[in-house]
């Protein structure tokens, strides 16, 4: 297996689990040789592009396919005419992770930069190109990409199954007695992923082998997705992932390019790269979708919260099912003794939504939290101590206990260390010099789901350890931290383990998204190298000749390549036992799963502060100062989780400031699909940013006490910024992104 | 007929017979000089990824025309450290964190070490996120890019004086 | 991008009068090909032209046309004598894009009119005649002076704001001999039907720009700019302005706006009822006042106009105030800090 990706040459800082070590891909990533997918090069290789639609909905009805052909170096043009069928319909969900694609099964269009051809060329100019030279002809139909315009949905979930709509308690009596009725609406934009590495395949056939570089948080079922449409044995299939250049949600999803590139290298016989480009990103490999929200908090008067309403308008495709759940941000962070939530959509003629860094509680934190400061506002109490009055000590949402809740702690130490006391109560009350500065506050969750993943671990006889799982690492780490936890539950030390990821050969590591990665992921390379270990303790407890033999009622530790005797100080090195018992390895097996039905409520939860300065005359803000405290259990490596976290709260900057994806309404196309258009955050944007981690020990979430850090970090932000807009401004922002000339 | 262009890549002189006049010298390195260390972000100049430096001074490789390059010295990420000695830019991304899925990360680096060189930030953080800023980081990771080039531009300066000394 | 022929341009002789589309830093017009805007069919590649120092010009400078963006933004003379100039090019774009960008291309830069971008909206810009695909949709860039149904884009060069406050002159080379032109005047306004006639005819080329003493006012020039995020984004709105002032009263006032029409808009009659008045913020208030004499929104962009007024005000007084010895670390920013406490 020389072509899995071992790492070497980080830097050393400590052991294993709970140390800050630096990327253990650290070299390859500052010398240029990471292996991206993109940066595949097989011979004989093809560039494929697509062509895509420039209308939202209709039929095409021409593509000059002899002026593609024509074009020196294009090889082939596929449109639905000519292009080899899938074993299943590209429309057809076969599971719940499946999105539906455009793979030319036919020549309908339903969003605006939908696949409609793809040219196969011998260069990426003259397959560029050839696609342009399609110029295609439409007939086209009024598009609907508007919440005005867009079709009436009638749902009962949102995503993935879940209920659109959670009541509890009398709402019209909370109402009727409520000293204040605050009511909140929010609007939030289209946003995209816009992971820096586009999205690529490059597929090579050998036979009815099929061997792909392509980035996915995903990569088991990524495999059998693709088998299942190609119709082939999955087993045939396999996917080399080492690195995603960003994924966010975006990366976790099969899409039509993808299968077509594939489709192409079968039909023609040669390997084939195809790269989106950045503004085919908007539209076939998801988005996180518009919302209007209200949130509506009834207090009573002394300030507690009566009753907690919060409502969500998206839209969604006319194809298919995807919900922003924004509302559900409101189900666990404030008491609420009757909650009210629910979630309507519009079908328009836009890509399908789909999970995006932190969706549903991004949007709806950035609501919810600037409903809680308005509501603060009406009781007349400073922010902090309005949400401590309102501190949920069991879920409202669901009426368990928590797992674990240090959000007190949170509270406390991004306040102090941010300076929160010396904050004026009333806004317009700090400067800058001519500016105008403001602080706001807000309260940041992420549940912690976990998925399954399974994983192997092996001690060879030199005393070293090898562990596999077929993770993904798109940034938050994944080559470092579990190989933290894996030589931890080998008792080795990190240098003497090989760690073995980012290919579908390994054992399935489940999806790296939800921020449970690392707690799924990690807990069964954890148990695998328990089931070593256990073997390895029945060795050596057994055997007469080793210091161990007896101790097998005390016990016995693994640490440092020995074990060791609980009820003494003898300890026996794992080279020795196996070599006693004349063994060349033992392999162990672990899986990682939170088995049966949840009995506690499980979260991350922080506190984040915000500056800001804002220009009185003309409105531009900058947030000057960005203080998060987060207790989210276990922390792996520090350096690893401030980096996550920190992106995390960045991309709140982005949210509350920048994104905003357009579409003309006219002809439902972006005007601003790119990157000088969509304005993400750039490195002037996050001047002084910080993150503290709250120690948090878990006993409930999973054995290893770990929560994750990948999401949370955008939740509380966005709100925590609106409201310091507030405070420096005195205008309560009705949406994001917060544009200046709404503040003048 | 094939033009050929001339070009001196991370200090090796190439005659390069170009099949397409397009090439962008982002698609020359990668898809045809097999240096895929450059990365391809937006093709348009706006993310940073595609940065080398040409004749010494940052430039984005997406929109430089090959052929209009002849006779110029590249260096890209693949020419920065010397055997297995990291470059100062290099080291210091690491210590810091300056990175998360490592895509932007060869074109920051290019970038700061363009923007080292013109030794207008300084040790200024500010001038040094303003200079950076045309480098985006989707993961942001800006506090440790910044850090990283801070103390990177520390340790240059340190070591030419020595040099000097 | 289609297929191109590609020369080279090794002397200006060569340069002028050939056919095709000139090619220097490469910035914007490979931009331009890549999305189906620009589809040259032979490309002159005039970045060899030795057209790339900056020299001493009675009194002021002369800027070659290959010169690059920083070169420009760092020259010890702009710096000294036209630092909004130089606060202008910093605040543009990113240190790589402005290491590869020439005057000549910034000043022939097209507009990020994103119906202009897109080959499948209608544009009399691109395409004289086809109708205008911005009108009605979403404008909230889009020109606020000068427009007409015909067009509604605006320039996106921030060096050209600071350029034409400082009376610069673009100087041209064609088939025909040499001319100049007002950097103010330079780029065309749209007519009626469409976006006005092309500033270069076939054949000419960009050799210089030059930019007059800027006498008294070497220390009294900012350029402010709007943004979306901090840094590397194009203006809301921006504004160019140098003052000479003496005992108080303004002697000689200059102010451009940027972002706000298809040119640089140079406010000749706020400039005038500045001169003689005290550089006070009630003068500024009238002076932009004056300056968006005639705006109106062109679309959903009517707050452009109170945002150019003020953009307008903050520049004068920053000006006024007097430029620092060093550009500060945001350059043109509303939170450069100099007058930020």
């Amino acid at each position: 297996m020389a072509e899995v990706m071992n790492m070497e040459g980080h830097v050393r800082l400590g052991s294993n689990a709970g140390q800050a070590l630096t990327r253990r891909d650290g070299i390859l990533k500052v010398t240029g040789a990471a292996p991206y997918a993109a940066d595949a090069r097989p011979e004989g290789l093809l560039y494929a592009v697509a062509a895509t639609a420039g209308i939202a909905r209709g039929r095409v009805t021409h593509l000059d396919v002899a002026a593609a052909t024509a074009h020196p170096g294009v090889v082939k043009v596929y449109t639905p005419a000519n292009v080899p069928a899938l074993a299943i319909s590209p429309d057809e969900k076969i599971h719940p992770f499946v999105w539906k694609m455009e793979a030319l099964q036919s020549d309908a269009v339903r969003y605006a930069g939908q696949p409609i051809a793809m040219v196969l060329a011998e260069t990426l100019e003259a397959a560029t190109e050839g696609a342009r030279l399609l110029a295609p002809r439409y007939e086209a139909e009024p598009p609907r990409v508007t919440f005005e315009t867009g079709e009436p949905y009638e749902t009962d979930t949102t995503a993935f199954g879940r209920p659109a709509t959670h009541r509890a308690g009398d709402l019209d009596a909370a109402r009727g007695t409520a000293a204040h009725h605050v009511v909140t609406e929010v609007s939030t934009p289209a946003q995209y992923h816009n992971a820096m590495e586009p999205h690529a395949v490059t597929a090579r056939w050998d036979g009815d082998r099929l061997e792909l570089d392509t980035p996915t948080q995903a990569l088991a079922l990524t495999k059998t997705t693709i088998a299942a449409f190609l119709g082939i044995d999955a087993a045939g299939v396999t996917i080399r992932s080492p690195f995603l250049g960003g994924g966010f949600g975006s990366k976790a999803i099969v899409y039509g390019a993808q299968l077509l590139a594939i489709l192409a290298a079968r039909d023609l016989g040669r390997p084939v790269k195809m790269v989106l480009t950045r503004a085919q990103m908007y539209g076939p490999v998801g988005h996180r979708a518009p919302t209007r929200q209200t949130v509506t908090v009834n207090l009573d008067p002394e300030g507690a919260i009566t009753a907690l309403e919060h409502d969500t308008l998206t839209v969604t495709s006319t194809f298919d099912h995807f919900l922003e759940g924004a509302s559900g941000a409101s189900h666990s962070v404030y008491v609420a003794p009757v909650l009210h939530t629910t979630h309507r959509a519009v079908r328009g003629d836009i890509g399908t939504p789909g999970p995006m860094r932190a969706p549903g509680e991004a949007s709806g934190s950035a609501a919810l939290e600037l409903a809680i400061d308005a509501a603060a506002e009406a009781a007349g109490m400073d922010p902090l101590a309005f949400r401590l009055k309102n501190y949920a000590e069991t879920d409202p949402a669901t009426g368990m206990a928590f797992s674990s809740k240090a959000l007190r702690e949170c509270y406390a130490q991004a306040a102090e260390r941010f300076g929160w006391d010396a904050r004026p109560l009333a806004p317009r009350q700090m400067r800058q010099g001519r500016l105008l500065k403001g602080w706001g506050m807000g309260t940041a969750q992420f549940p912690c789901p976990m998925f399954q993943a399974a994983a192997h671990a092996t001690l060879r006889a030199d005393g070293s350890g090898v562990v596999e799982t077929s993770a993904a690492d798109m940034g938050q780490g994944a080559w470092t931290a579990l190989a933290q936890i894996a030589a931890d539950g080998l008792g080795i030390d990190i240098d003497r383990l090989d760690f073995r990821s980012g290919h579908s050969d390994l054992p399935d590591a489940g999806i790296a998204g939800g921020s449970g990665h690392t707690a799924t992921a990690g807990t069964a390379l954890f148990n695998a190298g328990a089931d070593v270990i256990r073997q390895l303790a029945d060795l050596a407890t057994q055997d007469p000749a080793s210091p161990l033999f007896g101790a097998g009622n005390a016990g016995v530790t693994a640490r440092a390549g020995r074990l060791w005797r609980n009820d003494d100080e003898r300890s026996d090195s794992y080279e020795d036992i196996l070599a006693r018992a004349g063994l060349d390895l033992i392999r162990g097996e672990g899986k990682g799963v939170r088995e049966g039905e949840p009995t506690r409520a499980m979260f991350s939860h922080g506190a984040v502060f915000a500056e800001v300065l804002v220009d009185p005359d003309l409105g531009q803000v900058r947030v000057s100062r960005l203080v998060g405290a987060f207790a989210a259990g276990r922390i792996i490596n520090p350096k690893l989780a401030r980096s996550q976290l920190l992106g995390g709260m960045t991309w709140g900057i982005g949210f509350a400031l920048q994104e905003e994806a357009l579409h003309d309404a006219r002809t439902g196309r972006f005007v601003n699909n790119d990157l000088a258009g969509y304005h993400v955050p750039v490195n002037a944007d996050a001047p002084m940013i910080e993150a503290l981690t709250v120690h948090e020990d878990d006993p409930f979430v999973n054995t290893l006490g770990i929560k994750g850090v990948g999401e949370i970090g955008v939740t509380g932000t966005v709100g925590a910024i609106g409201n310091a807009v507030w405070h420096a401004t005195g205008i309560r922002p009705a949406g994001f992104p917060i544009h200046p000339e709404s503040l003048i | 007929m094939t033009p050929t262009l001339n070009l001196t890549i991370n200090g090796t002189p190439q005659t390069i017979a170009l099949d397409d006049p397009r090439a962008t010298l982002l698609d020359l390195l990668r898809e045809r000089l097999g240096l895929t260390g450059t990365k391809k972000g937006c093709d348009r100049g706006q993310c940073g990824a595609c940065t080398v430096l040409v004749d010494g001074e940052r430039v984005n490789a997406c929109l430089s025309l090959a052929l209009s390059q002849d006779g110029k010295h590249i260096t890209t990420i693949e020419g920065l450290a010397e055997g297995e000695q990291l470059h100062p830019v290099q080291a210091a991304f690491i210590a810091h964190d300056g990175f998360q899925c490592g895509y932007c990360t060869p074109g920051q680096i290019m970038s700061a070490v363009g923007l080292i060189a013109e030794g207008e930030a300084g040790l200024d953080p500010e001038r040094v996120r303003e200079g950076m800023s045309g480098n985006i980081c989707r993961c942001a990771a800006y506090a440790g890019i910044t850090e990283a080039v801070l103390e990177a531009t520390r340790e240059m300066d340190t070591a030419a004086e020595r040099k000097s000394a | 991008m289609n297929r191109f022929d590609y020369v080279r341009a090794d002397s200006l002789g060569a340069a002028v009068g050939a056919e095709g589309a000139l090619l220097a830093g490469g910035t914007n017009l490979l931009d331009l090909m890549k999305i189906g805007v620009a589809t040259p069919e032979r490309l002159v590649d005039i970045s060899r032209l030795p057209l790339d120092w900056i020299e001493e010009h009675e009194g002021g400078l002369r800027i070659g046309a290959m010169v690059r963006n920083a070169q420009i933004a760092r020259h010890p003379a702009v710096l000294a004598r036209y630092p909004a100039l130089a606060e202008a090019l910093l605040s543009g774009a990113s240190a790589q894009l402005r290491n590869a960008a020439t005057t000549g291309g910034n000043v022939m830069q097209a507009t990020r009119c994103s119906y202009f971008q897109d080959p499948l909206s209608p544009c009399n810009r691109r395409e004289p005649g086809a109708g205008c695909g911005a009108l009605g949709g979403e404008t909230r860039n889009h020109a606020v002076l000068g427009w007409t149904e015909g067009c509604i884009a605006t320039h996106p060069s921030d060096m050209c704001v600071a350029l034409a406050a400082y009376d610069a002159v673009v100087e041209i080379a064609g088939p025909d001999g040499r001319r100049e032109v007002p950097m103010a005047e330079f780029h065309p306004l749209p007519d009626a039907t469409g976006a006005g006639p092309a500033p270069l005819a076939a054949g000419e080329v960009i050799t210089h720009i030059r930019l007059p003493d800027a006498g008294g006012m070497a220390r009294h020039a900012r350029y402010v700019k709007l943004r979306e995020r901090t840094s590397f984004a194009f203006a809301i709105v921006s504004a160019a302005a140098a003052l000479e002032i003496r005992e108080g009263r303004i002697v000689t006032a200059r102010l451009a706006l940027g972002g706000v029409a298809a040119r640089p808009w140079r406010a000749r009659a706020a400039e005038q009822a500045l001169e003689g008045q005290p550089a006070t913020g009630d003068s500024f208030a009238r002076a932009a006042e004056l300056a968006l004499q005639g705006a109106r929104p062109s679309g959903d962009n009517a707050a452009k106009i109170e945002l150019a007024r003020r953009i307008a005000v903050r520049a004068l007084e920053r000006a006024a105030a007097g430029t620092p010895e060093r550009l500060p670390a945001l350059p043109a920013s509303v939170f450069a800090g100099d007058d930020n406490g």
